[in-house]
């Protein structure tokens, strides 16, 4: 589903090249979920952004099924994000005038779905996430949770073949992250593939893969071990 | 959703900070409607008024000013009365007709309007055929006076400024004169302390006679103890005369008099016009670059501010050409409330400052919406289009790693 094939990115910064990506080799089967650690600034954003068709590589392909991602003209790239890439973010980016409905509602218009289908639709997405009586709340009438639920909510209205996750829960306390991340493991379960980066061990754990990244090198490949967290605990 | 709900909605929540956009924008597009809007009827009253006003050449007091020709006998200044006997006596040829005014303000049930004496026609013949060699045994040529010869109705006194005749007890009284104090034909009316009978309610003209009192010039100088003396005394001239030099001959038979013809006093009022459009272009120059410079740096502030919601719109799959009809779009609705409510405005203005500027009824006039709106979206979509530009080419993911 997902791939990577030598991929490096570099960073002009004033004058000086910053390595955000070194490399990178990797393969995610369609089903897969994949959870991504490493510490702060190792390259895990990069890496998804790339993933995802946001940020062209300074060097190598990126894989999406079978088209190289990058080779796309960049309205062929937005077309592909809105068709087969769900995001979701640490800070729920949300649109702040839009109330909840609207907000999932923003997709479906990018869909060109008819106004009543789309009402339809994120009303559906909303109550599957538990928010069928908060419709009309915008988000700083919403508790964190909600709004990443919202933005859950958002994400999948495309029906996104692939998710990709940049520490949903971040933001979010550990009650509320299990209840993300039970979602996420649903959407798994329904065959979505999943990549999500994730400082909390208790997340990455839920990931049926770890993949680690140490100075934007993957320096680990492989089913999720409890070793593999240790090094980061010990830095954070 | 649709885009303009995205539109309206982010409008909606962040209105305070488009307010003074859209105030120089709103602000401008008043002042050039306005002015556009006086402008245009001042220049159809001078136009109606040139028409209506038989007269083509006017004899004044040396010291008259000449703001305002129509209503040039209002003026406290004033001649003999026999200029007049000189001018109807004279052999000067091309006068088709002579109308001499006495004006004064009165009071009447608490208003102020104007009585103006005047000479009906019947005299002039009476002095005319006494004297001999009257103007009015001359035929007549231009035009100007044809068909009013016979005409009886006195309400001709509104259109030629010309009566047959007009008794001592009678008065003509201006449209709005009759329907601020309720008068009729037949009615009665007491001035100065005398009573007249209305012998007739002018129709309404929209010039300053509808507020006039109209009275026999020996009456009304009799009435406000000014002797015999006149205000005005109005020409009919023959064109083809004028341009033979009528002007300079009935000056050097009434040295101590301000002989002028129309078309002079009318350029006045002309070079007024002429300034007012000059500023409503000034004015169009200055929004273009104030209201421009407003809203395109509003807009900057606006994409600076939003770049986050512009990236969270693309990694949705939002194309750079959706985020560029974002703002642009907003532009139009910027241009369009900014048009449409100048234009408003403008005409507000227009009509309750044209009488008091330029002394004309004004009307709202549909075609300067479409000059407004159009002026309007013009600017705010030229003044949006590199901000917009600026957004839709934003990267997307350096929309996310700053917080
Ligand atoms: N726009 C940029 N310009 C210059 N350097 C950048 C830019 N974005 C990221 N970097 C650098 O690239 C490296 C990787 O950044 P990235 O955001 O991928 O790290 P990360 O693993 O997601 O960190 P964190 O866990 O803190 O989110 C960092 O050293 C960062 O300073
Ligand atoms: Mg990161």
């Amino acid at each position: 589903m997902l791939r990577m094939e030598n991929v490096s990115k570099t960073y002009r910064h004033r004058g000086k090249l910053v390595t955000a990506l070194d490399g990178a080799t990797l393969h995610i089967p369609t089903g897969d979920f994949v959870s991504v650690v490493g510490p702060s600034g190792s390259g895990k954003s990069t890496l998804l952004l790339m993933l995802g068709g946001m940020l062209s590589p300074s060097q190598g392909r990126v894989l999406l099924g079978a088209k190289s991602v990058y080779d796309l003209s960049p309205n062929e790239r937005a077309e592909m994000r809105r068709r087969k890439v769900g995001f979701v973010f640490q800070t729920f980016n949300l649109v702040p005038y839009l109330s909840a409905m609207e907000n999932v509602k923003v997709p479906l218009f990018l869909a060109k779905m008819d106004e009543k289908a789309q009402t339809e639709r994120a009303t559906a997405l909303l109550d599957r996430m538990g928010l069928g009586d908060r419709l009309d709340h915008k988000p700083g009438e919403l508790s964190v949770g909600q709004q990443q639920r919202v933005a859950l909510a958002r994400m999948l209205a495309n029906d996104p073949d692939v998710i990709l996750a940049d520490e949903p829960t971040g933001n979010l306390d550990p009650e509320t992250s299990q209840q993300i991340i039970g979602f996420l493991e649903e959407f798994n379960g329904e065959g979505k593939t999943i990549v999500m980066v994730t400082h909390d061990p208790r997340a990455a754990k839920r990931a049926k893969r770890t993949l680690r990244l140490q100075s934007g090198t993957i320096t680990c490949q492989g089913a999720t071990d409890e070793s593999l967290y240790q090094a980061d605990s010990a830095v954070a | 959703m649709r885009l303009r709900t995205l539109v309206l909605r982010e409008i909606f929540e962040r209105k305070s900070q488009l307010l003074t956009s859209f105030l120089a924008i709103l602000l401008g597009i008043t002042v050039i409607v306005s002015i556009k809007n006086i402008t245009y009827y001042s220049e159809k009253a001078v136009a109606r008024e040139m028409d209506s006003l038989g007269a083509n050449v006017l004899v004044l007091p040396k010291s008259a000013t000449l703001q305002d020709y129509y209503a040039a006998d209002l003026q406290s200044q004033t001649m003999p009365e026999e200029y007049v006997t000189t001018l109807a006596m004279s052999d000067l040829a091309g006068l088709d007709n002579i109308s001499p005014k006495l004006s004064v303000p009165i009071e009447l049930q608490g208003k102020t309007f104007t009585l103006t004496g005047i000479l009906p026609k019947s005299e002039f013949q009476a002095k005319a055929a006494w004297g001999g060699a009257g103007i009015f045994s001359r035929p007549i040529g231009c035009g100007a006076s044809v068909g009013m010869m016979g005409s009886t109705d006195k309400k001709t006194l509104a259109r030629k400024r010309v009566i047959e005749t007009l008794e001592d007890n009678e008065v003509l009284v201006g449209a709005d004169v009759a329907s601020k104090l309720g008068l009729k034909d037949g009615g009665k009316l007491n001035v100065l302390g005398k009573t007249f009978s209305i012998s007739a309610v002018l129709p309404q003209t929209g010039t300053v006679d509808d507020s006039r009192v109209f009275a026999h010039l020996h009456v009304v100088q009799d009435l406000s103890k000014r002797g015999p003396v006149i205000n005005a005394i109005e020409v009919i001239g023959c064109c083809m005369e004028i341009s033979k030099g009528l002007v300079e001959k009935i000056n050097h038979l009434l040295p101590d008099a301000k002989v002028v013809t129309i078309a002079q006093i009318t350029t006045t009022q002309q070079n007024v016009n002429r300034m007012m459009s000059n500023l409503s272009l000034m004015f169009l120059v200055i929004i273009i670059f104030v209201g421009g410079a407003s809203i395109a740096n509003y807009m900057y502030a606006n994409v600076f501010e939003r770049r986050r919601e512009i990236g969270t719109l693309m990694a949705l799959g939002a194309n750079s050409g959706l985020v560029l009809r974002i703002f642009l779009l907003k532009a139009l609705i910027l241009g369009v409330a900014g048009g449409i409510g100048g234009y408003v405005l403008g005409t507000i203005l227009a009509m309750v400052l044209g009488p008091k500027l330029a002394g004309v009824v004004v009307l709202p006039m549909p075609f300067l919406a479409l000059l407004a709106v159009g002026i309007s979206v013009a600017l705010a979509l030229a003044a949006s289009y590199f901000p917009a530009r600026r957004a839709a080419r934003l990267d997307p993911c350096a929309t996310f790693q700053e917080v």
